[in-house]
């Protein structure tokens, strides 16, 4: 089933959280929503289940297989949420709590009871938590939680699975687990997936398609590839990776950072304009002459523990550069500290700015 | 930003808002509101001077003056005894102390009445504890020192049950940097625990306070109940409506409540106070 | 603030100190034997008073006054109102702990303040409202006597004065439990299609129903034990509107001691196995409160 959000605007009190979003996740896609801390993902994804209502605003819909669900009561849209801190029913068993979305239906669309039973079983089998159907929430670990939890929702058959931070509250190791394990959960149910995370390296990982989140709005949207390596926005740049922003100028068809002059092409460079250039750490390399297509800098830090060896540099007009290099290379030029270099970009993302003037 | 538009209720996807709290204010107007509204309205259908008689008259002020006087010495001593019995019950272990604990609910437990004749006769001049204190010349019972007593049975539990989660609080720590700096332990009590804990005395002395004021069934018993001289307020009440006399029995009432809610509102001041100095502090 | 009696943290533990912040034991068992002291003679001797005295004049007339038919129709009485006053407030208690631990709405802290009217009123004031309200010269008094209906002394008079005295007691006990266990279990139930009864049937229920017995017992206890109030509303008719306490009253002013004691003793009897029921279900409670899930902060704070 495909979900489409039109124009959804939220608001608490003086805060907004939603900013007329609009988004469409085709059937059978896992969509993580990313961003930090406050950019209106939970919101986001909490509408779409129906746990919230947007704003009244003029064309705000919720369609799910284009048919809008915005007056439909969360329990009949259809829908699994998985919430971050499980909301697992603390007095009932984990059997009971998997059959809960089963039990509680009317009479006539009730299945019957082996029925259920044979359908907790297949679940609790699909999620891995074999032999603890008698046990209560507190005797099971974060990560079996989870499970339960994600049973629980699947139970009732959603066309829509929403996750709100699945794997937030458990450490680094159940969460790389279950980042793989939900992928290879999705590819073999296929059912149309929505997870929220501020984690990148999660989104990246685990999603076919990001939706990246800033102060209620979308910054970008596209698989990980094309979030990665072509960041719409300085945001999305800043959020994905780490990378170095350069401002530079226009002038005379190339774009001039310092002493470096890269050709300006295409689209239409105004002269005078501004460009900017993102290139990341690794794309970077150190050369003690000035070839004409390096930045000056002077080396700030060396770090050369890890899998790769780091570099603060900070050029003249006193920007922070991060480079890293294999540790092949940094033995190779036997850098010091205080030393004043060219760093010289092998690759990145050139962005000219139009001025209106 | 934008206009700030006036919500009465922050949206919730749960269901039963309206009709949970559509029922809770029909049965809270119909039931407590309303009955409570009687007492202003009849009051006011007395003119100032009126009221102003009723209230001052010298049987209602020889009852305040008992009422309050029983009910703040009562309140005192379950200060004092109340705060030992706190701290012995937190601090210390000992047998029976968990028996001991849930013993001090019993003033919550037991009708005021059988609480009211079970202390007459205790205190009465053939009682128990009444044919030791005769000789003295104390004499407890149909005295306020009878009232008074009363009162400390049923205010107890107040500053025990408000102490007690005050006392749990009390971090160990600063009292093991206290000893660190050379304090004794007397030192250490009165200059770091018994300050943390104040507040909550206090506020349990004025709850012990307040429902000593007003308290009725286990004082009418040992009173004695002789006008001017061992009449409670509440009773004076009773006295009046046994004479009619509704207007007055509601100004009395009215005058009772006043003093209860002013204590309550000195109460919830002082808990703001403390919870202001401690955000400030902290 | 509503704070439950149950839900006071720590009320009933130990803090036993070990080292630099032990009390020397000459002090630890004086403290101890003062407040022993104390409480035995301020609590545990009026409570042997009522059954020494109930037995004074011997099993025979214990028995004899627990049957006699005044006092029969007394206890008959405080059943009935318990069994109409206990489940009204039960309903109320948890329609009004729902919409305060649930929802947030203007003038919520109004109505929680209002939950603890009773206790800033004295007992004597809350029948006296309801002899204002229905009695002959009240506001609906005329309307009343019109009708050949009876409030004020008579058992429906009773009734409201027992229900006031007692309507906070279950809500001040769910309100704070509810608000520590958070609505996210709801909403997953909601979410699974259940229905509002059923979410709160099968979720919510369940997961108050210690705070929810608690609030039971202290407001059955009160409500068998109110005297003031009911004093005031009843008109003292011997076998028709009396509960226990005042049939108590009403012997011991005729010098029926016994009697009088021998009645009593059943609510001393209730009082102590109020206390016992209260303390098991405590412990449960508190149980409940240390093991309520902290809704996790909001991602998008709601001021």
């Amino acid at each position: 089933m495909s979900i489409e959000v039109r124009h959804i605007s939220k608001r608490f009190g003086r805060f907004d959280a939603l900013r007329s979003v609009s988004l469409r996740v085709p059937d059978g896609e896992l969509v993580a929503l990313l961003g930090p801390s406050g950019c209106g993902k939970t919101t986001l994804l909490r509408i779409i289940a129906g746990l919230e209502t947007p704003d009244p605003a003029a064309g705000s819909q919720i369609l799910f297989d284009d048919r809008d669900v915005a007056r439909t009561d969360a329990g009949r849209r259809g829908v699994g949420f998985v919430f971050q801190h499980y909301a697992l029913f603390r007095h009932m068993t984990v059997f009971e709590n998997i059959a809960f979305g089963l039990r509680v239906r009317p009479r006539r669309l009730r299945p019957p009871e082996e029925h259920i039973r044979a359908r907790v079983d297949e679940l609790v089998r699909l999620v891995q938590i074999e032999g603890m159907d008698r046990r209560f929430p507190d005797q099971l670990s974060g990560g079996q939680r989870q499970r339960v939890a994600l049973a629980r929702a699947l139970a009732v058959e959603p066309r829509v699975l929403l996750l709100d931070e699945p794997f937030g509250a458990l450490d680094a190791k159940v969460r790389q687990d279950l980042r793989r394990w939900l992928r290879r959960l999705h590819d073999e149910i296929r059912a149309t997936t929505v997870f929220v995370t501020h984690d990148q390296e999660e989104a990246l990982e685990v999603a076919d398609r990001i939706v990246v989140m800033n102060h209620g709005r979308i910054e970008q949207e596209g698989t990980p590839d094309e979030v990665f390596h072509s960041p719409a926005s300085e945001f999305v740049m800043q959020f994905i990776g780490n990378v170095n922003l350069f401002h530079g100028r226009i002038d005379a068809g190339k774009a001039i950072f310092g002493s470096l002059a890269l050709p300006a092409s295409a689209a239409q460079p105004t002269a005078g304009g501004g460009a900017r250039l993102l290139v990341r750490p690794h794309d970077l390399d150190i050369s003690r002459q000035d070839t004409g297509n390096g930045i000056p800098a002077r080396i700030v830090r060396l770090q050369s523990a890890g899998p790769v060896a780091k570099l603060e540099l900070e050029s003249d007009d006193g920007q922070p550069i991060k480079v890293e290099l294999p540790h092949s290379r940094f033995r190779e030029l036997e850098l010091t500290n205080d030393e004043r270099v060219f760093v010289v970009p092998s690759g990145g993302r050139l962005v000219l700015e139009d001025y209106a003037i | 930003m934008g206009t700030m538009r006036l919500r009465l209720k922050h949206q919730s996807p749960l269901p039963g808002f309206g009709l949970t709290l559509g029922y809770s204010l029909l049965y809270l107007g119909l039931i407590v509101l309303l009955p409570l509204a009687t007492l202003p309205v009849r009051a006011a259908g007395m003119s100032w001077r009126e009221l102003w008689e009723v209230i001052s008259d010298a049987r209602a002020v020889a009852s305040y003056k008992l009422t309050l006087g029983t009910a703040f010495a009562a309140a005192v001593a379950n200060a004092v005894f109340g705060f030992v019995v706190a701290w012995t019950l937190v601090r210390y272990r000992f047998p029976g102390r968990r028996l001991l604990d849930a013993f001090v609910d019993l003033p919550f437990a037991m009708p005021t009445a059988i609480s009211g004749i079970a202390l007459t006769s205790i205190y009465a001049p053939n009682g128990w504890l009444g044919r030791w204190l005769e000789p003295l010349g104390v004499k407890a019972a149909f005295t306020p020192l009878g009232i008074a007593v009363a009162l400390t049975f049923i205010g107890l539990p107040f500053v025990v049950r408000t102490v007690q989660p005050a006392l749990q609080e009390v971090d160990l720590e600063l009292e093991d940097a206290a000893a660190t700096l050379g304090a004794n332990r007397w030192q250490t009590f009165h200059r770091v625990i018994f300050p943390a804990v104040l507040p909550a005395l206090i506020t349990g002395f004025a709850l012990a306070f307040a429902r000593a004021l007003g308290e009725y069934g286990s004082v009418v018993f040992i009173a004695g109940n002789m006008p001017m001289k061992t009449e409670i307020t509440s009773l004076l009440i009773i006295v009046k409506l046994e004479q009619y006399d509704y207007a007055g029995a509601a100004a009395i009432a009215c005058v009772m409540l006043a003093a209860s809610f002013a204590i309550l509102l000195a109460i919830n001041l002082l808990q703001w106070y403390v919870a202001r100095r401690h955000r400030g502090t902290s | 603030m509503v704070h439950g009696s149950a839900s006071q943290p720590g009320a009933g533990g130990s803090r036993h100190a070990e080292g630099a912040t032990r009390d020397p034991a000459l002090v630890k068992w004086c403290l101890v034997a003062v407040s022993a002291g104390f409480l035995l003679l301020f609590l545990g001797v009026p409570l042997a008073a009522v059954f020494v005295e109930a037995l004074r004049k011997g099993l025979g007339t214990y028995l004899a006054s627990c049957r006699d038919p005044a006092a029969l129709a007394a206890i008959r009485l405080t059943l009935w109102v318990a069994a109409i006053a206990v489940p009204a407030n039960v309903v109320f208690g948890l329609a009004a702990s729902w919409a305060i631990a649930r929802f947030e709405f203007v003038g919520k802290s109004l109505l929680t303040t209002l939950l603890d009217l009773p206790f800033a009123v004295s007992p004597v004031i809350s029948g006296l409202i309801y002899v204002l309200l229905f009695g002959l010269h009240g506001w609906f008094g005329p309307w009343l006597a019109a009708h050949h209906l009876k409030v004020v002394f008579a058992v429906p008079g009773v009734v409201l004065a027992t229900v006031f005295v007692t309507f906070p007691f279950v809500a001040r006990e769910l309100i704070p439990l509810m608000q520590a266990q958070g609505s996210e279990e709801e909403q997953a139930a909601l979410v699974l299609g259940a229905g509002g009864w059923q979410a709160f049937r099968r979720v919510t229920l369940p997961n108050i129903k210690w705070g929810l017995l608690y609030g039971v017992i202290l407001c059955n206890a009160r409500a068998m034990g109110e005297f003031g109030a009911v004093s005031v509303v009843s008109g003292h008719i011997r076998g028709k509107t009396n509960t226990i306490p005042l049939h108590v009253e009403i012997l011991y002013n005729e010098y029926n001691f016994a009697a009088a004691f021998a009645v009593a003793s059943l609510l001393a009897l209730l009082a102590l196995v109020t206390l016992g029921a209260k303390t098991l279900a405590e412990t449960k409670v508190r149980r409940d409160l240390a093991t309520a899930v902290p809704v996790p902060p909001q991602e998008d704070p709601v001021p």
